[in-house]
């Protein structure tokens, strides 16, 4: 990073800093307020995009840098940055969001006039993605920290924006018990570091799992999965999630499932790769699984839902799992002595992460513009949007293309690599465990089918067909600012899935620094146009070729058209409505019933239950009155996570005889934990 | 590796015509065994043509998406044809892409023809794309794991590396692997053309419908492209199957004249021969409920599990 790109960081930082406090400052004036905080923020992610993007662009030699961000007051913290390779490709993500973000607040925010603080919800964006940016550049484990917390807390307040409603309240505290329980687990986790290495400072860190007695490194392993797991929102840490990105609003949904469950990858990726040395095997297993199970779980929740910003949420797991495949694999490569294997399955997983961030803020800020033309997040009550919303709808379908991994666009490029990864992978060992690679392979192929269906219910009952209720028929195109933040994104996907090449240039440093290799040569051909797998002959893919080859052919069907059809005339008419007269909304298929095969194909998942009630005058076939009501258990929170609170609230009870209210008891408690410290000094 | 222009074409035009004869031989034969006379193998191509022709009537409720839905269909099945090879070992399109992007182009194609069922606001529509959907889903990891499995034996992802590596002395009839794989990969075929016992193609019966429900309200040349698009697709995995899995004949990289002949015959034989294979077990089954399908494919996907288990054991 060159005094150019750390003179644009602080700028980047600065601009944060400036829109949390001008937004606080002009509070009272939200017009003001909204153009400040967000205008603010669209210049420090202009700065971040620039400087991190020209810092990974100049190579591996020189890409990273330490400077103190302020001296430090207090004794063992120290503010310092380090901008490497890993947190200069995640400051990227954030960065690219905040512009593409930013810019669509300034229209969103406009919704909130006259009734919400406006300035509340700008200053908070920006601390949001202030502490999100030191998270990923920090170099010290109590700032690192410090960030952590600033970043969920913010987080915290974002959720429960809209807090008049029980539903947000509900979902924000969940998100708080969830994150600090993450927490406390990473404290832990840094305290046993700091315990190998007298020090909190990264540096002293790296590679440092290979000093550790093995059990020290696998609890320090264990420690950092589940604290980092919750925040990505693994499968089974990821209650939270469902319930709290669908009721923060739609830019803070955007940028908590874009980035901030990121920084749990983040986290992972920083631990595993830089601080623990060579993994056991176990390790990579463990993460692989926990990987596709996510995946999988992930779509098959976000399939029952019919509310769409719970729906994108489910598709967030499942990304994060597709995302944990890579890792885990990479981890398993690394253990096995692959370094190229393990860059690739490390390119794949990262890869996916910033399409993940750019696709998935796409589709967030779609439903945002939904929301606030149709004012409800329920599918069944929405319908041909396409009509209304036009633009809207053309971001949105790009953005469902992308995330079901369909070609040419960026969702299918990461899967690629991913493929390649786990194919190649078979080959690594002899050992029965090499059968996970292709099996997980299969899994990511059922998770990527599914996405498909998913999404052709989220565009298909949401966009086309006839408008279902009032609200979707008087439905308006979103504003201005709206658009181009969509827009900014949709190009991302286009540019991410068609020029894959020109972008791995900039995962060397990356892989240089976590593996020692360099794959963006080996993984292009013909000039940069081709993308190969890194074994030789392991297989192809152009998508800008494919693109191509489609225009290519395009022709075809065109000139057979001149040929035969010049003559034929087209005629708009109403749908075949066997005979009745008139088709009317009630009669299209519901999303409910468009997942309804799923559902009873995975019933023994989704105990799925359902309750009719008819009303009929001379014969049930002929009923008057249809009272339907149909849901799907959710399997973690009523086995998992119910029996544990009350686990928790049984124990608490017994606890509370403790806490009597009397002095002595006290001053007992006191004199015999003294003297059990004693002893144990002893 | 470089595109050749003449193969390219030729390729092309060998998707285009064969696609809808294939068709009409599988109508014809299947008529034959239920001792119907039936129609003629190459009715098809009349009917394409008769469609081409045909006035469009377009529901009131359509978009944009619903016209764009029968180009996309046409065409992914066309690039898919092109990355297969099928007289030639080194297929036209190799190097754009291998068999990740034949099945990703397959579902993009599949992804248009599902919201071109929803567009129309008719609820015939909305359940084949509902139905298609699903059972495209649970088809997926049988077909990926029984690619999986000959990949890694190829090394490759690369279609043609994977013909290359079956060919010659290495290709034995009864390798396990590639029989379990194989009668995997038949049983997805059926499933992914809608075939007996997954789907009917000769079927409008509103209630067992899944393929035809979504082409419900396509007519005129929006039609002959999905039916013409349909029959591609048939056709690419058709030789996606016979080709991996029997490359006998298959004419190498600079082969001569008389050899693309034999390759060609030989190529048609083997078509013939699956089609046969796809009539028997049209004739002889029942369509199944829509619930039972998946039992059918996860039985695929046991098989291909089976055939990568073999390639462990039998190395």
């Amino acid at each position: 990073m060159n005094e150019f790109s750390a003179t644009l960081l602080t700028f980047a930082l600065g601009a944060y800093v400036a829109g949390m406090v001008g937004a606080l400052l002009f509070q009272r004036a939200e017009r003001l307020a909204n153009v400040i905080g967000f205008g603010l923020a669209t210049a420090g992610g202009v700065c971040g995009v620039i400087s991190f993007a020209s810092a990974l662009a100049t190579g591996a030699a020189t890409v990273s840098r330490s400077f103190e961000l302020f001296p430090s007051l207090i004794p063992y913290v120290r503010f310092s940055i380090h901008a490497d390779a890993l947190g200069c490709f995640f400051g990227l993500i954030i960065s690219l969001l905040a512009v593409a973000l930013s810019i669509y607040s300034l229209g969103y925010a406009r919704g909130y006039y006259g009734h919400k603080n406006v300035g509340a919800l700008a200053a908070l964006f920006n601390a949001l993605l202030l502490a999100t940016t030191l998270v990923f550049l920090a170099d010290h484990a109590l700032f690192f920290l410090i960030a952590w917390e600033i970043m969920a807390l913010s987080a915290y307040c974002l959720v429960s924006f809209e807090h008049e409603h029980e539903e947000t309240r509900d979902a924000g505290v969940l998100y708080f018990v969830m994150s600090h329980i993450g927490t406390a687990c990473l404290i832990l986790g840094f305290l046993l570091l700091f315990q190998a290495s007298g020090s909190y400072g990264f540096d002293s860190f790296h590679a440092l799992g290979d000093n550790m007695p093995a059990g020290q490194r696998n609890a320090v392993f264990l420690l950092f999965l589940f604290g980092f797991g919750v925040k990505a929102g693994m499968v089974p840490l990821h209650i939270w999630l469902p319930a709290a990105h669908p009721v923060a609003p739609s830019n803070v949904s955007a940028l908590m499932s874009g980035v901030l469950i990121k920084t749990g990858i983040y986290g992972m990726t920083r631990v595993f790769f830089d601080f623990m040395g060579a993994p056991p095997n176990w390790w990579g297993v463990t993460v692989l699984t926990i990987g596709t199970i996510s995946a999988v779980l992930g779509v098959l929740f976000a399939l029952m839902e019919h509310d769409l910003k719970r729906l994108l949420a489910y598709h967030s797991i499942e990304n994060i799992g597709i995302i944990l495949m890579g890792l885990g694999a990479a981890l398993m490569f690394l253990h096995s002595g692959h370094p190229a294997l393990a860059s690739l399955a490390l390119i794949a997983g990262l890869y996916h992460t910033i399409n993940h961030a750019v696709f998935k803020a796409l589709l967030f800020l779609g439903a945002g513009a939904i929301l606030h033309a149709t004012h409800t997040r329920n599918m069944e009550e929405m319908g041909g949007l396409i009509k209304r919303m036009p633009k809207t709808a053309v971001c949105f379908l790009i953005g469902a293309v992308a995330i079901s991994a369909l070609p040419p666009l960026n969702g299918f490029v990461s899967e690629w690599l991913t493929y390649q990864s786990l194919l190649q992978g078979f080959g690594t060992t002899t050992s029965l465990i090499r059968l996970m690679f292709p099996l997980s392979g299969a899994m990511l192929a059922l998770t990527g089918a599914l996405a498909a269906a998913c999404f052709v219910k989220a565009f298909g009952i949401t966009f086309l067909a006839q408008p279902r209720s009032e609200h979707a028929r008087q439905a308006h195109e979103a504003p201005f600012t709206m658009l181009l933040g969509q827009g900014i994104l949709t190009a991302a996907c286009v540019f991410l899935g068609l020029f894959p090449a020109l972008f791995l240039k900039l995962f060397d440093p990356l892989t240089q620094q976590l593996t020692g290799q360099q794959l963006s040569q080996q993984l292009s051909t013909a000039n940069g146009l081709v993308l190969s797998g890194v074994a030789a002959h392991g297989g192809t893919v152009s998508t800008l070729g494919l693109t191509l080859m489609l225009l290519c052919l395009l022709p075809v069907p065109l000139v057979l058209c001149l040929l035969f059809a010049r003559r034929s005339k087209t005629r708009i008419a109403p749908t075949w409505d066997c005979g009745q007269r008139g088709l009317t909304p009630q009669m299209e298929y519901t999303a409910t019933g468009f997942s309804k095969p799923i559902r009873m194909i995975f019933k023994t998942l989704f105990r799925p239950h359902r309750e009719v009630q008819r009303e009929y005058d001379f014969s049930p076939y002929f009923a008057t009155t249809i009272r339907f009501e149909s849901h799907v258990e959710e399997v973690f929170q009523t086995r998992i996570y119910r029996p544990l609170k009350w686990l928790v609230l049984r124990a608490s009870r017994r606890l509370r005889a403790l806490q009597a209210g009397s002095l002595q008891a006290y001053l007992i408690y006191i004199f015999v934990t003294l003297l059990l410290l004693l002893l144990f000094a002893l | 590796m470089n595109l050749s222009p003449l193969a390219l074409l030729l390729q092309t035009l060998l998707l285009l015509l064969l696609a809808p004869l294939l068709s009409g031989v599988i109508k014809n034969w299947k008529a034959k065994l239920q001792n119907r006379r039936g129609p003629p193998p190459w009715q098809v191509y009349f009917d394409i043509a008769k469609f081409l022709r045909k006035d469009m009537v377009i529901s009131e409720h359509a978009s944009w998406v619903f016209s764009f839905a029968p180009y996309v269909v046409f065409l992914t099945a066309l690039l898919t044809g092109l990355m297969v090879p099928m007289i030639n070992t080194p297929a036209p399109l190799s190097l754009f892409g291998g068999v990740l992007a034949v099945v990703g182009l397959l579902a993009l194609g599949r992804f248009f023809l599902a919201l071109g069922g929803l567009d129309p606001a008719s609820a015939f529509g909305g359940m084949g794309s509902s139905r298609e959907m699903t059972i495209a889903a649970i088809a997926e990891p049988a077909l990926m794991l029984a690619i999986f499995t000959v990949a890694i034996t190829a090394g490759s992802t690369d279609l043609s590396r994977i013909a290359e590596s079956t060919q010659g002395a290495t290709w034995k009839l009864l390798n396990p692997a590639h029989v379990l794989a194989f009668a995997a990969l038949f049983i997805v075929l059926l499933a992914e053309t809608g075939r007996i016992p997954v789907d009917n193609p000769a079927t409008h019966l509103e209630l067992t419908m899944i393929h035809e429900a979504m082409l419900l309200e396509y007519s005129g040349r929006y039609l002959a492209f999905m039916e013409w698009g349909a029959s591609i697709k048939q056709l690419v995995l058709m030789t996606l199957l016979i080709n991996v899995f029997f490359p006998i004949g298959l004419a190498g990289p600079g082969a001569s004249a008389a050899a693309f002949g034999i390759s060609l015959l030989a190529y048609l034989a083997k078509l013939l021969a699956l089609s046969a294979a796809v009539v028997v077990v049209e004739t002889t089954n029942a369509k199944m409920r829509l619930f039972r399908a998946p039992d059918l494919l996860s039985a695929a996907f046991v098989l291909a599990t089976l055939a990568l288990l073999s390639t462990f054991l039998f190395h």
